[in-house]
């Protein structure tokens, strides 16, 4: 199809799809409107289970099925990337070259990098709590690592990045959310059940399993995105590929 | 163990299984990853068989202890685990397939493909079981992104690259559609769970928001089924992934996009307040008979044979979407028996082409015309199978497809039996067309076409490394038993009166309400059983397509068929249509949800 | 205001698709793609909102003092970007590799799979 005949045909079909969606706009109920039935029925389980963090709550007791499929496309994601970044057959890897670093920059990545990492811990272990938690942190403590990239440069990162350890708690993280909510199938008669004590409200232990769920997704989070950029930068750094010009396609068609 | 603790054991398994076997790959030799790997997929089918013969109603399970208003419920009747069972058995097939055979990664990466494939078959159970419609798009993504990585796994050819690309952008894009409608669906009732939303729409009569927020929602579904014109992605996809992939996805994944369309219409959409009977009705068959003859159509044409088997799965959805739409327990019970029997079938026919991907590298009908000939097996269990698709009774296929006529004609009309004969010949016939060529050398070469508008399948690279070797045991003894499979239902009518009486447990939603949203209790299926067994019109049908499907291929093989001028150019047009191209795909993909809208709401 | 927030998400879907339909570079169809994605977040948080009401997180909040904005649809918004960003990484990957062996971005000279 010509260009033009393709803007066309997606012309007619997005007129017609933003006629009938523009309509129904019109009969959704005002914005800003009160009634919000299933959000304050969260908050009152929220409440019952003594988690601050209704979100939270949302998220890894009312909802922790969706939250469990989550963190799998997640698992998956980074497997798939593991899969798809390979080192293909007509490729070799040559180490990072050493790059001059500014003293001020290696300076503030010392500083920054442990700080940010606790940062990084804080949100994580608070996610019942405050705004945050495993998916949030988890990011936060990925990127916090890859201070020393930027800071530094590549041989500086790949020290302190334990890749193989990361690639193992990853999958133990993923693994252990099942698992605990195969624990409290068996301690309390449903999956992914609320089972542990549920502490004082608005205190670091509280919400039951929250905080333990919280934990699993946030080393998951962490160490998967860790693994992901790790094959990106791998790509971008080390790897020295093909000839330009087509590729290595067994034959033309 | 009961009823409602399988069913999280049953998405629990592989999501226990891939991050183990992603780990141990790092110590274990190759033996140990494939004994892993078929311990958790058998692990899933006893779970999942011990569920299906428990179901007499409708199962559920409290995730979390929560009812269907706050939290997720788990929604079972015989359909979704019965496509669950489905799923698990030809995921179990598939790792057995892939045992001995198999480039994969070696070294701390070994365990990785089998892991995907876990993951994979976590998402589709999960989307088969699930009561609530977020949750639905959250598995209908976990499928997606394990099926994207997979379906680009050979990564030193462009073309799975392409492939993988096209897949991944165009259905993800449909998910997004789809979360707007839930979007849409949640602001007017407040509820996410399935049965609870149909519940809420009760309230009031359809207006432009109920069938906006349908067409969104069902698109997702439609663009999984590769329902036209949602389906431009599948070809591609199915062209260029590793064979024991384009098993998985032929025989489940696209199935569960038919389920997906179904379940939610009946559930949310078929009370008072949702969108009517005769709009659903009409919409689908159309689409659904449009799908079957454009399948039909381009699967003749084809010459690479994945590509040929994954238009023969296009046309098939059309007639289990055709079935579906008839809107009545008997329609519901042909197309449960149908997708039974040719997930099964296609499975094994994609199983077949990958040992002459494995043997010669090629998937070209025309370069491999006559060389295949000492794999006599393959070409004997090829041609059997090209008959089960062409429903030859004793076949489940022939089985499905003659209930399937039945529902339709007493609905709609007989002259959509003669689609269903039409396109189950003209697939039957395509693949019987090749195994002669191939398998028996049959007819004259064809021509060198250097027609640029085609996928020829020449160039392949085989998927295993050391072609030198014999041929492993698995990868014919597999589609043989699929093969086998799928004759059950149509051969054992216990298996046939199982499949069809749980299936009238999707025609009704007041059955599901009462399960999902009522106190946890055992509900049973109330009302008359539907026919399951042979009648003497099926099985005249039966032979007559396969009849033709045996002259049409036998003809062709032997001599090309003739055709007007003005058929040649109509069929140069459509398959120019398929031009590989992302813009093209969506714009097709837009202008589809516009059909949709446009038609509903006019007859709503 | 009431319905212009609604229809915000849907003009930035149909911008995304715009884009995606006629785009000329993988990396910008995957930016789009997310784009596309971003158009759900606004609906969702939109349907969520309440008049003058405040986030649901009761750590420096008492219960039962202020109206609470809908918890459910931003932890569904979460799930969303998550599910997001690990699809969009899933399609970088694809598109590195693709470059790698096309020597071009551009969707026009994917001439492999036809017919």
């Amino acid at each position: 199809m010509t260009a033009r005949g393709r803007v066309l045909l997606f012309g007619a079909g997005a007129v017609v799809v933003a006629v009938f969606f523009g309509l129904s706009c019109g009969e959704l109920p005002r914005f800003g409107a009160t009634a919000h039935p299933y959000g304050d029925r969260a908050v009152a389980a929220s409440l019952a289970h003594r988690t601050a963090n209704v979100v939270s709550s949302v998220n890894f007791d009312v909802r922790a099925f969706d939250t469990l499929g989550e963190e799998s496309i997640l698992f998956a994601t980074v497997l798939g990337a593991t899969l798809l970044l390979r080192l293909a057959r007509d490729e070799q890897v040559r180490p990072a070259p050493a790059e001059g670093v500014l003293p001020t920059t290696r300076l503030l990545g010392i500083v920054l990098l442990p700080l940010a990492l606790v940062v990084g811990v804080y949100i994580v272990a608070h996610g019942q709590l405050s705004p945050g938690g495993g998916f949030q942190g988890g990011v936060v403590l990925a990127t916090a690592l890859h201070l020393g990239y930027v800071a530094a440069d590549y041989r500086v990162l790949e020290r302190v990045r334990p890749l193989a350890v990361l690639d193992v708690a990853d999958s133990a993280a993923a693994a252990a959310f099942t698992v605990m909510g195969l624990a409290g199938l068996a301690a309390g008669g449903a999956f992914l059940k609320n089972v542990l004590p549920l502490g004082t409200f608005n205190q670091i232990t509280s919400g039951g399993t929250v905080p333990l769920f919280n934990a699993a997704v946030g080393i998951e989070v962490a160490s998967g995105v860790i693994v992901l950029l790790a094959h990106f930068l791998e790509q971008a750094v080390e790897m020295s590929g093909p000839p330009e010009g087509g590729g290595s396609a067994e034959e033309e068609h | 163990m009961t009823q409602a603790d399988l069913l999280p054991w049953a998405v629990a398994i592989p999501l226990l299984g891939a991050p183990v076997l992603a780990v141990a790959g790092r110590v274990l030799p190759r033996l140990g990853c494939d004994v892993l790997a078929t311990a958790a997929a058998a692990g899933d089918v006893a779970c999942l068989a011990l569920l299906w013969s428990r179901i007499h109603g409708v199962s559920t399970a409290r995730l979390g202890g929560w009812p269907a208003r706050v939290g997720i419920v788990l929604a079972a009747d015989r359909v979704g685990a019965g496509l669950a069972l489905l799923v698990a058995v030809l995921v179990l097939a598939v790792l057995v397939y892939s045992w001995r055979y198999f480039d994969e990664p070696s070294g701390e990466r070994a365990g990785l493909f089998p892991a995907m494939v876990l993951v994979f078959e976590a998402g589709m159970v999960g989307f088969a079981l699930t009561g609530d419609l977020f949750n639905a798009f959250v598995f209908f993504e976990l499928m997606g992104a394990s099926a994207y990585a997979l379906t680009g796994y050979r990564i030193e050819d462009p073309r799975p690259l392409q492939g993988a690309l096209t897949f991944g952008v165009v259905n993800s894009f449909a998910a997004y559609l789809s979360l707007l409608g839930i979007g849409l669906l949640y602001a007017r009732t407040g509820q996410l769970d399935l049965a609870a939303i149909g519940r809420g729409l009760a309230g009031r009569p359809p207006d432009l928001l109920v069938v906006t927020a349908f067409a969104l929602v069902v698109t997702a579904m439609l663009v999984k089924a590769a329902v036209a014109p949602f389906h431009f992605w599948l070809p591609d996809a199915h062209a260029v992934a590793p064979t024991p992939v384009c098993m998985l996805m032929s025989g489940a994944m696209v199935e569960l996009g038919v389920y997906g369309a179904a379940r939610i219409y009946w559930t949310v959409f078929s009370g008072a307040g949702g969108v009517p009977h005769d709009a659903f009705r009409h919409t689908f068959t159309a689409f659904g008979v449009a799908t079957a003859l454009l399948g039909a159509v381009m699967c003749w044409q084809q010459r690479h044979l994945k590509r040929l088997l994954a238009f023969s799965t296009i046309a098939h959805v059309g007639l289990f979407v055709t079935a579906l739409a008839a809107l009545t327990p008997d329609g519901t019970a042909g197309a449960a028996v149908y997708v039974a029997a040719h997930g099964c079938v296609k499975a094994a026919l994609f199983g077949l082409t990958g040992v002459l991907l494995d043997r010669y590298g090629s998937v070209d009908e025309h370069g491999l015309h006559g060389r295949a000939r000492q794999l006599r097996l393959v070409g004997v269990l090829f041609t059997v199978g090209g008959l089960a698709l062409a429903g030859l009774p004793p076949f489940g296929t022939g089985l499905g497809k003659a209930l399937s006529e039945e529902a339709v004609s007493s609905s709609a009309g007989a002259w959509l039996t003669a689609v269903y004969v039409a396109v189950s010949a003209v697939t039957g016939g395509a693949v019987l067309r090749v195994a002669l060529r191939v398998f028996w050398g049959v007819g004259p070469r064809p021509a060198e076409d250097h027609d640029d508008d085609q996928t020829t399948g020449e160039g392949e690279e085989p998927e295993i490394r050391g072609p030198l070797r014999g041929l492993p045991v698995m990868m014919t003894a597999v589609p043989g038993a699929l093969l086998v499979l799928g004759a059950v239902p149509g051969c054992v009518p216990a298996v046939a009166h199982a499949i069809t009486d749980g299936a009238r447990a999707l025609a009704d939603p007041a059955l599901y309400r009462r399960a999902v949203l009522g106190p946890p209790a055992e509900v049973r299926l109330p009302g008359a059983p539907v026919s399951s067994a042979w009648t003497v019109e099926g099985v005249a049908l039966g032979c007559v397509s396969a009849a033709a499907a045996i002259l049409l291929g036998a003809g062709s093989a032997l001599r090309p068929l003739p055709a007007g001028r003005l058929l040649r150019l109509g069929v140069r047009a459509l398959r120019r249509l398929h031009s590989g191209h992302l813009g093209d795909y969506l714009a097709w993909l837009a202008v589809g949800v516009a059909v949709l809208c446009a038609a509903l709401a006019a007859q709503a | 205001m009431g319905v212009l927030v609604y229809l915000a998400a849907g003009w930035m879907l149909l911008v995304a698709l715009y884009g995606l339909v006629t785009s000329r570079n993988l990396v910008h169809a995957v930016g789009c793609l997310s784009v596309a994605q971003a158009s759900t977040y606004v609906l969702l948080l939109a349907v969520g909102y309440r008049d003058g009401a405040t986030a649901p997180v009761f750590s420096d909040l008492a219960p039962g003092s202020r109206p609470l904005v809908d918890p459910v649809v931003q932890a569904l918004a979460l799930t969303d970007v998550v599910v997001g960003a690990t699809v969009t990484a899933l399609l970088l990957a694809l598109t590195i590799q693709l470059r790698k062996r096309y020597s071009t971005l551009d969707p026009q000279a994917l001439t492999g799979l036809r017919g």
